[in-house]
């Protein structure tokens, strides 16, 4: 076993085992960071592929990003364990019946008859001086630069929608709202007041004389 | 050096052994000076932060007080980790490591001189460290939610949104300086670099600089983004119910980022081991004898004063103000420079671009 295989093995068995604890364990919020786990262990397996790219760009994006808001949701959600769990029994053959269902259809699609070894050798390994980067962006620029634009006006759409969703302004009797700037640029002249008077010396109080 | 140890292991054990055993050897030759340097780090930063306070900081183990990390350290190892009754016991042991582990393995792909003095020099250096740094945010969510605490949750999700929110700006800024050397390696970055101070990428990307900078204050939720352990408002944080050595954790983690941050702005904007007298007839040669790590060193030491000095006499930002900052302000500031170098890549503004 090369150093390689070893690495390979040891990432996979972890992407395997957390990907069967996302949808064993109990708790959404542990789900949630086997998922991570996963993610990160999927990473991984692409380095070990020459994807470093693709590998850290899903750590940086899903790992980084996704999984930490998606973890804010979860994390506030008032869950009802019981109530999730009812049923379990009742539902157990008709779930293992589709589940078996969609591995049988996977297994015939991408099963070793079609995506074998006997018909895809492994793939070069590419020299030293190979980017991953390099070999993602050039194509992705030139080649099909129409459909990254798609793409990218796409996600736009989205971020507007997403806004115009949420976005809802009151009126000002309902909620104070702050003008940032206005803040920003408040000077000190702004809020205090030099007022120029002449020394005020207080009188003796009069000492009374006692007996 | 290591490549002869690894030829002379698998000579007489498995392959992936001799591998594993290299690999850990340049770990360990890594990750101890930083983790000494971040026990320094608190000596200085009280020593600094005293000086400017007209104090004398620690002054009491030790001459002049620098056994004081080493005191720490003792004291913080023999206290009792208390584990909240609802807590979430693994979760609330895990998260502190979560916090530690990616700042410590960023600094694979750093390089600390010329002819390739780094662990791992691999092509995608720059997009490493931005993923690694950002796993880091786990150790906080987690830390908020396991310790079952309204306070700590409160804090985990402020810091986390901070973080989430600066991490935009600055992989923004580290795409500048991607398009300026042209390569994603930290050690070409630095080459691209070479030949004085007027030939480091923070001429061009000076706004770049700036931002890269206070973006990595707001990442390691260092003075005056310090919101997430906010004492005045929500105690201390996400860190709220730990003790001992699981408190000490998050410490190691906070200072190893800052170490990380100042290192790569050394890397990607102040020239990295170059000497900034490069050129300038006469001062080469009365400075050519110094190392190149020293200058490395030299301009990290001055960023880290940077991060102690900015503590010191900058108030905290309100927590609406943070975010403003880093949404309306950094994040458009850069996106406009990123057009601006291409407009320089296109007319080929020397000496930068060639």
């Amino acid at each position: 076993m090369t150093f390689e295989q070893f690495i390979f093995y040891l990432l996979a068995g972890i992407s395997v085992f957390s990907g069967l604890m996302v949808i064993s364990v109990k708790n959404p919020v542990k789900a949630a960071l086997w998922l991570v786990l996963t993610f990160i262990a999927t990473a991984g397996v692409w380095l070990t592929a020459q994807a470093e790219f693709l590998g850290l760009v899903l750590i940086l994006v899903y790992v980084g990003a996704v999984m930490v808001l998606f973890l804010f949701v979860v994390m506030m959600l008032d869950i009802n364990l019981a109530q999730l769990k009812e049923g379990f029994t009742r539902y157990l053959p008709l779930g293992v019946l589709a589940a078996v269902a969609i591995f049988a259809l996977m297994y015939l699609v991408l099963g070793p008859e079609r995506f074998g070894s006997e018909q895809f050798a492994a793939p070069q390994l590419a020299g030293g001086e190979y980017s991953n980067t390099k070999s993602i962006a050039v194509p992705l620029y030139t080649t099909h630069v129409y459909a990254f634009i798609l793409a990218a006006v796409l996600l736009l759409v989205g971020i507007v929608a997403a806004i115009t969703l949420t976005l809802r302004r009151r009126p000002p009797k309902d909620v104070l709202y702050q003008d940032i700037d206005k803040q920003v640029k408040v000077q000190a002249s702004d809020r205090f007041k030099m007022v120029k008077m002449d020394a005020v010396k207080e009188k003796d109080i009069p000492v009374k004389e006692e007996d | 050096m290591f490549d002869a140890l690894q030829a002379w292991l698998s000579s007489f054990l498995f392959d992936w052994l001799a591998v594993l055993i290299t690999l850990v050897l340049q770990a360990v030759a890594v990750i101890l000076p930083v983790l000494i340097t971040v026990a320094w780090l608190t000596y200085a930063e009280r020593k600094v932060i005293g000086y400017m306070q007209v104090r004398m900081g620690p002054n009491r183990v030790g001459p002049g007080g620098w056994l004081q990390p080493i005191a720490d350290a003792i004291k913080a190892m023999t206290k009792e980790v208390v584990i909240p009754a609802q807590s979430n016991k693994y979760l609330f042991i895990i998260a502190p490591i979560l916090a530690l582990a990616p700042a410590i393995a960023a600094w694979a792909v750093i390089p600390f001189d010329a002819n390739g003095v780094v662990a791992a020099d691999i092509n995608a250096g720059v997009l490493y460290v931005l993923a690694v740094a950002s796993i880091g945010v786990y150790g906080i969510v987690i830390s908020g939610w396991a310790s079952n605490s309204k306070y700590a949750f409160l804090g985990a999700l402020r810091a986390s949104a901070q973080k989430i929110s600066y991490e935009i700006a600055m992989g923004f800024a580290l795409v500048t300086v991607l398009m300026v050397a042209d390569t994603m390696n930290l050690t070409g970055i630095v080459e691209g670099q070479q030949g004085g101070i007027w030939n480091w990428y923070w001429i061009p990307l000076l706004p770049m600089f700036f931002v890269y900078f206070i973006s990595g204050l707001a990442e390691t939720n260092r003075a005056p983004f310090d919101v997430a352990e906010g004492e005045s408002e929500i105690v201390a944080g996400f860190h709220v119910e730990y003790s001992g050595m699981a408190f000490a954790v998050f410490f190691l983690a906070e200072y190893a980022m800052m170490i990380l941050i100042s290192f790569m702005t050394a890397i990607m904007f102040l020239g990295g081991w170059y000497s900034p007298f490069e050129g300038v007839p006469g001062l080469e040669s009365v400075f050519s004898w110094v190392p190149g790590f020293v200058w490395l060193f030299a301009k990290v030491a001055f960023l880290l004063f940077l991060f102690l000095w900015f503590r010191a006499t900058f108030p905290r930002y309100r927590y609406d103000q943070i975010m403003r900052l880093g949404w309306k302000v950094l994040i458009p500031v850069t996106i406009v420079w990123v057009f601006v170098v291409g407009v320089m890549e296109y007319f080929k503004v020397s000496p930068w671009f060639n």
